[in-house]
């Protein structure tokens, strides 16, 4: 004969088919919760730090002597969703060139990094900052002095890309 | 002539302060629900709306008074108009018999401490027992009207339920009836003065009251009218702005009814847990009677949360489930109960 208890109910104790002892059971589990740290974070008064290895806003690197940018166009050209214009302009300096104009379409950025990747100078990196909601459409077309970052804020965004870019 | 203004002005006061009483109690429970739910979830739930979150109630409301009111175009309008006030109105009716308190004497004038026109009426189990049945009319003329499918099967779950569930709730409350031998309210709750609560002599009824006021509530384990995860909002799905609203006051307005309620039968209702001349209070003094209503709040507000804690720790039972509960275990214990407490009246009284 086959006795075996396939159904759940037939599994069940008496106790558990009584419900009540399960109920309390239940109870005690949620009341315990109350007493557990909370998991919310209070946004606007605190923030989460990301670490060397988000990517964040595309921002252009500022060295204690200018930018980095060289206008290769190498990032443009990488960039999916076509978020990025860049046109050159010449100096009398021993590097040469620099964007004249640099704009980054924030509506239309993904966030992949590939522009980081192309950058043979390092001087468009992925920045930390998570936080730019505009009003405006037009607000959320970035210059070239919107862009520029100096290179301080963004040490941990390097270290990173040091230690793991081009492996 | 005189008397008679005399009685629709006190009337009318009692009616405001009960009017805002509820909206107030509904309005605090909203917060303690979202409140509680965060807590049990690992969350802290709304603390931005004023100090601690308090007004999120109020901008709630607010929000769905000014939301666009649509009614779908096959549906029943004017009964579709009609249910969220059915059920809005009989939440604050049910509040007519329910005493807040014992009497207070003024200029030697016995004032009950209730809205209850007829002062200290001697039917209040039945009333409540009547309306809370009608009630059930609102939720299911909800489904029906709105002429869609998950409304309508909200709807007739709702009856169904009704039927299954109410049987054992009188049986429950008969016991009760039968301890007291009185159906007024106020006869009750005094007949469990100095400790002689009822949920101690009855508690296999008290048990079976309480299960079948969670399904009064349509309160997690039993919200099969609305059952979100698998009728969409099941009578409420096509109902929008204060409708809408309407039929949330009402939910929230019952679960303070029938916390009321579980209080006054089983909870020992206003009676203080000290004897009133150990506090030297005078018997029918404004301070004994503000003693009473202070303590009778306590108890409906602690056992309304213990109500929302339930919710956040139960799953919802399946259809055949709340049927099975309902006629094959809820209506023999209490029958067992009725047995029991008339073999227990013949032994002791």
């Amino acid at each position: 004969m086959n006795n075996r208890k396939n159904t759940e109910v037939e599994r069940m104790s008496l106790a558990e088919k009584a419900y009540l002892p399960e109920i309390a059971r239940g109870l005690g589990l949620t009341l315990r919760r109350l007493f557990r740290p909370k998991m919310t974070r209070q946004y606007p008064e605190e923030r989460w730090q990301p670490l060397g290895s988000y990517r964040g806003r595309p921002v252009l690197v500022k060295d204690s002597d200018g930018e980095r940018c060289v206008a290769c166009g190498l990032c443009a050209r990488v960039c999916p969703a076509l978020a990025i214009e860049v046109q050159a302009g010449e100096t009398d300096k021993t590097k040469e060139r620099y964007p004249a104009k640099f704009e980054i379409n924030m509506l239309r950025c993904i966030y992949c990094g590939f522009c980081e990747e192309a950058c043979p100078e390092e001087a468009i990196v992925m920045s930390p900052n998570y936080v730019f909601t505009t009003r405006s459409r037009n607000k959320a077309i970035l210059d070239k002095e919107a862009l520029l970052t100096p290179a301080e804020e963004l040490k941990e965004r390097l270290e990173f890309l040091k230690q793991f870019k081009n492996q | 002539m005189d008397s008679f203004l005399y009685i629709l002005a006190l009337a009318g006061i009692k009616l405001g302060i009960v009017f805002t009483l509820v909206l107030l109690a509904a309005a605090a429970l909203v917060y303690l629900e979202r409140r509680i739910a965060g807590i049990i979830q690992d969350r802290l739930g709304p603390n931005r709306t004023g100090p601690f979150g308090l007004l999120q109630p109020f901008a709630d409301v607010t929000k769905l008074l000014m939301k666009e009111d649509i009614v779908p175009e096959a549906a029943n309008k004017k009964i579709h108009g009609i249910a969220p006030i059915i059920t809005l109105g009989v939440a604050f009716v049910v509040y007519a018999v329910i005493p807040f308190g014992d009497y207070i004497l003024i200029n030697g004038e016995k004032i009950y401490m209730g809205l209850a026109t007829a002062p200290d009426i001697n039917i209040g189990i039945l009333f409540i027992l009547a309306m809370t049945s009608v009630g059930i009319y609102g939720i299911t003329l909800a489904g029906w009207s709105s002429n869609n499918k998950y409304s309508l099967i909200g709807g007739l779950r709702s009856a169904a339920q009704m039927v299954s569930y109410e049987i054992a709730m009188g049986l429950a409350l008969v016991g009760v009836v039968m301890l007291t031998g009185s159906f007024g309210l106020s006869d009750i709750v005094r007949h469990q003065d100095g400790w002689l609560w009822n949920i101690f002599t009855q508690p296999l009824g008290f048990i079976i009251f309480l299960t079948a006021s969670f399904a009064e509530m349509n309160r997690t384990p039993f919200d099969l009218p609305e059952a979100d995860a698998e009728l969409v909002g099941g009578y409420n799905t096509e109902y929008s702005g204060m409708k809408f609203g309407m039929f949330f006051l009402a939910e929230y307005a019952n679960m303070a009814t029938s916390s009321a309620i579980i209080a006054l039968v089983y909870l020992g209702g206003w009676t203080l847990p000290v004897p009133a001349e150990t506090l030297g209070l005078e018997d029918g003094s404004v301070l004994l009677g503000l003693a009473q209503f202070v303590t009778f709040i306590v108890k409906i507000f602690a056992m309304t949360i213990f109500i929302i804690w339930v919710r956040w720790s139960i799953p919802r039972f399946r259809y055949d489930q709340l049927m099975h509960l309902g006629w094959k275990i809820l209506l023999p214990l209490g029958l067992i109960n009725l047995v029991l407490t008339a073999v227990g009246i013949k032994i002791f009284a």
